[in-house]
């Protein structure tokens, strides 16, 4: 893993002290409340509903047991006890008082962690494969290139009141568990003819209420010009996107509103004319980044416990059926920790848990742990051996719920219970579907299934990309939840198509019982996917069991 | 009237007074990059504004001029408060222009609280020479 | 003839607790809506509202929000306003967990 060098040391303790003296400016008065709010957001700092969140980055989703312990203890002492883990790979505590917060930054500096560009108009949180440098398919591993971009966009001077937000994703896998194409700018890690290393660039993707899909703006860009030509990026956009209509001002509306060619021939001009400034230095940094991401020393073991842990348990053998995934290490895997226990919230961890999980990884997993988009917790380097060992513990802290990629595994927002943007609430949600779906014990049966949901346009639920996605609108006055199907978020990325009218809170479960129980009539057979069988038969089964015949609409209508 | 601030606090004098009005240029955030280069001969004083300190064109305009060889003064000139005050100096202006009212909230103090605007740049060490 | 003006009470969240706040009769800050002082002319309302957004150094975000009016105070008229006034739903936490 990564380890703060001196300068990122003091920078972090630098940029804290101004933060202390930015909260003192702002009760004094120096800073106007209009003043005060980027500069909090650009410390992660937010006001919700209810009360201060506080959004904490873990770059790419690296996390060791320290860290993770410190987590734990932050929730412990300055929040109620737990912590919600977002689908941008980060950490929220959703109860922080105000003065409070610049001991919490400093509490997370001790572990080498910030809570910087979390928010705000600015280059958030770089986030990356959340099997990085483990999984069986991948080509190279991204964090070393995202810890140089996380580097090069902290504080970076022309880029902290941008337009709008800006989000990057890195994966190294042909296999996309980034959602690269639903970013401002994907990097896939990729080579040319000659085996050089190099990045597809993927630009004007995101979700949102303007759902687009990525276009490749460059087919190979060498590895050496990735920060100027990121640079060219964002200095284009920073001039052309719009500034008179936040809906409008993402990247994905200036490369629609001028074209791709367009944006490609600025980006071109301005990156000959900001390269001279790079002299290589960064490439001499990255491969130093590249020695801290070094595998770590796999051991050659027995695999004989798990063997007779999955011949004889059933608990543990669908556990392992269902979480774990392919490593690249013969004798290891990947093993996700569910924080989707069926009718728990999605994503939250208590600070128990969190230090479970951390002596698990400390004790069996190399002493790493990542935040996955999906929004539960993996242990990217078990041995297999260790597995029963592993099942047993989370087991008793509640946290071996075997439904990873299943119906209950749902990814769902803060929505209205705490986000002050919401316009429904999607916690609720999301807790009602997984626990009817455990009742009726068809989960294991329904197979691979992603629900997402949002609790308003913004979709960071991801809902447009799920294969049932759920949108959470107020319809005068009343909570009413939109869905989406066929919303694909790999690398064969596909926005979900509405199904028709929305649906009150109370009939939403039932309409996903009547989507699912279509897609089991209409499979071919188990290993038919739903989003597969989506794919094949369209829409028109879906809306019949949704909202009746056809003629019946028409006549309703 | 106006202050202007750079790395030694509030200016009692103009530094830029001897700068013939021909060449001085006020540039508005929207200008078009298309036109900074013919834009810019001949001039010495480049004051980029600030309508409003979140809006950052500024600091990319400032960037490109300097980019793009102009060796002259440059002043972002509007609404900058103390905490963008390393961002305006890491991208190339010179100084700070800001009316008094701003200057009264926020005292030469908390200007010079960031004077030190060299250290702690990423951009630097991942450049090797100042940007 | 003129829309009518429904209820209101003026809300806002404290700036250094974060909570939500709703502003009394009194002029003072109550954490409980039923203290809140009920605001029926659309004038009246407008003058407050600007008086209240004034005191940045107590709240943030002061917004006119509606409510019908009751015993022993005034309820929220939309979804939202009830879960400021509650709490999140799927943790016994913020106001309804504190005894007010
Ligand atoms: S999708 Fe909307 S409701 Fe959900 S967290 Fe994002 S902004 Fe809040």
């Amino acid at each position: 893993m990564y380890r703060y060098t001196d300068f990122d040391a003091a920078f972090v303790a630098e940029r804290n002290a101004q933060f202390r003296a930015q909260v003192e400016r702002r009760i004094d008065g120096s800073l106007t409340e209009d003043e005060f709010k980027p500069l909090r957001l650009m410390n992660g700092l937010y006001l919700q509903l209810h009360a201060y969140m506080l959004r904490v980055a873990v770059p790419y989703g690296t996390l060791n047991s320290t860290q993770m312990r410190q987590l734990a203890y932050i929730a412990d002492t300055w929040d109620k006890g737990y912590g919600h883990f977002t689908t941008r790979q980060n950490i929220q505590f959703n109860w922080p008082k105000l003065r409070d917060v610049p001991d919490m930054l400093d509490a997370l500096a001790e572990v080498q962690m910030h809570a910087i560009q979390t928010s705000g108009n600015t280059i958030r949180n770089v986030t990356a494969d959340h099997f990085a440098g483990a999984a069986a398919d991948e080509i190279a591993d991204p964090r070393p290139v995202a810890e140089l971009i996380r580097q090069w966009s902290t504080d970076h001077p022309e880029f902290q009141f941008l337009p709008r937000k800006f989000k990057i994703a890195v994966t190294g896998s042909p296999n996309d568990r980034a959602v690269t194409k639903a970013h401002d700018i994907g990097l896939r890690m990729v080579r040319n003819d000659a085996g050089d290393p190099g990045f597809e660039v993927i630009v004007g993707g995101g979700l949102g209420r303007t759902p687009m899909i990525g276009k490749v703006v460059r087919d190979f860009l060498p590895e050496a010009d990735l920060l100027p030509y990121l640079e060219a990026v964002v200095s284009v956009w920073n001039l052309l996107g719009r500034r008179d209509n936040k809906y409008k001002s993402r990247i994905k509306i200036t490369v629609h509103e001028h074209g791709l060619d367009d944006i490609r021939a600025r980006v071109e001009e301005r990156f000959a004319l900001l390269k001279p400034a790079f002299t290589g230095v960064d490439q001499q940094l990255l491969a130093s980044m590249k020695a801290d991401f070094a595998p770590p020393a796999f051991t050659d073991r027995d695999t004989g416990p798990f063997d007779l842990a999955y011949a004889n348990d059933p608990l543990f053998r669908s556990w392992a059926d269902t979480n774990l995934s392919a490593h690249r290490a013969p004798g290891y895997a990947i093993a996700q920790i569910s924080l989707k226990a069926h009718g728990a919230t999605p994503g939250d961890a208590t600070s128990d848990q969190m230090r479970l999980m951390a002596d698990l990884a400390e004790r069996y997993g190399h002493d790493e742990l990542r935040v996955s988009h999906e929004q539960n917790i993996v242990l990217p380097h078990v041995h297999k051996a260790d597995l029963p060992a592993i099942h047993a513990a989370l087991k008793d802290a509640g946290l071996a719920t075997a439904n990873i990629g299943k119906i209950s595994d749902i990814i769902a927002c803060p929505g209205m219970d705490y986000c002050a943007l919401a316009t429904a609430r999607s916690i609720p949600i999301a807790q009602e579907i997984a626990t009817r779906f455990d009742q009726l014990k068809l989960e294991h049966e329904i197979g691979d299934l992603k629900i997402k949901i949002s609790g308003c346009i913004n979709a960071c639920g991801h809902h447009h990309v799920g294969h049932i996605g759920i949108l959470g609108l107020d319809r005068a006055g009343v909570e009413n939840y939109q869905i989406t199907l066929g919303g694909d978020h790999t690398e064969t990325a596909a926005i979900g198509q509405r199904t028709g009218p929305g649906f009150a809170a109370d009939e939403i479960v039932p309409a996903i019982e009547r989507i699912v129980d279509t897609y089991l009539s209409e499979r071919t057979s188990a290993e038919e996917r739903f989003i597969d069988t989506f794919a094949r038969v369209g829409m028109t089964p879906f809306k019949t069991a949704l909202y009746g015949e056809a003629d019946k609409r028409a006549k309703a209508a | 009237m106006t202050v202007l601030i750079n790395d030694t606090g509030f200016l009692t004098e103009d530094p830029t007074r001897w700068i013939d009005p021909e060449a001085r240029i006020d540039l508005a955030s929207d200008t078009d990059p298309a036109h900074l280069r013919s834009m810019l001969i001949g001039k010495e004083l480049v004051r980029i504004a600030f309508p409003s300190f979140a809006d950052g064109r500024g600091f990319t305009l400032a960037r490109l001029i300097r980019q793009q060889g102009y060796k002259g003064w440059l002043r972002a000139q509007g609404h900058v408060i103390a905490d963008q005050y390393a961002m305006v100096r890491r991208s190339g202006f010179d100084d700070v222009e800001i009316d008094d009212t701003l200057a009264q909230r926020q005292p030469e103090d908390q200007w010079l609280a960031r004077a030190d605007w060299q250290a702690h740049d990423y951009q630097t060490r991942l450049r090797g020479i100042a940007a | 003839m003129p829309a009518i003006f429904t209820p209101k009470v003026i809300t806002a969240n404290a700036l250094i607790e974060g909570d939500v706040v709703y502003l009394t009769e009194t002029d003072t800050w109550s954490r409980r809506l039923q203290d809140a002082e009920v605001l029926t002319d659309e004038a009246d309302a407008q003058i407050r509202l600007i008086d209240a957004s004034a005191r940045t150094d107590e709240v943030v975000g002061a917004y006119l929000a509606d409510v019908k009016p009751g015993k022993p105070g005034p309820k929220p008229a939309h979804f939202r306003e009830s879960y400021r006034a509650k709490g999140p739903s799927n943790y016994p936490h913020g106001k309804q967990s504190e005894a007010l």
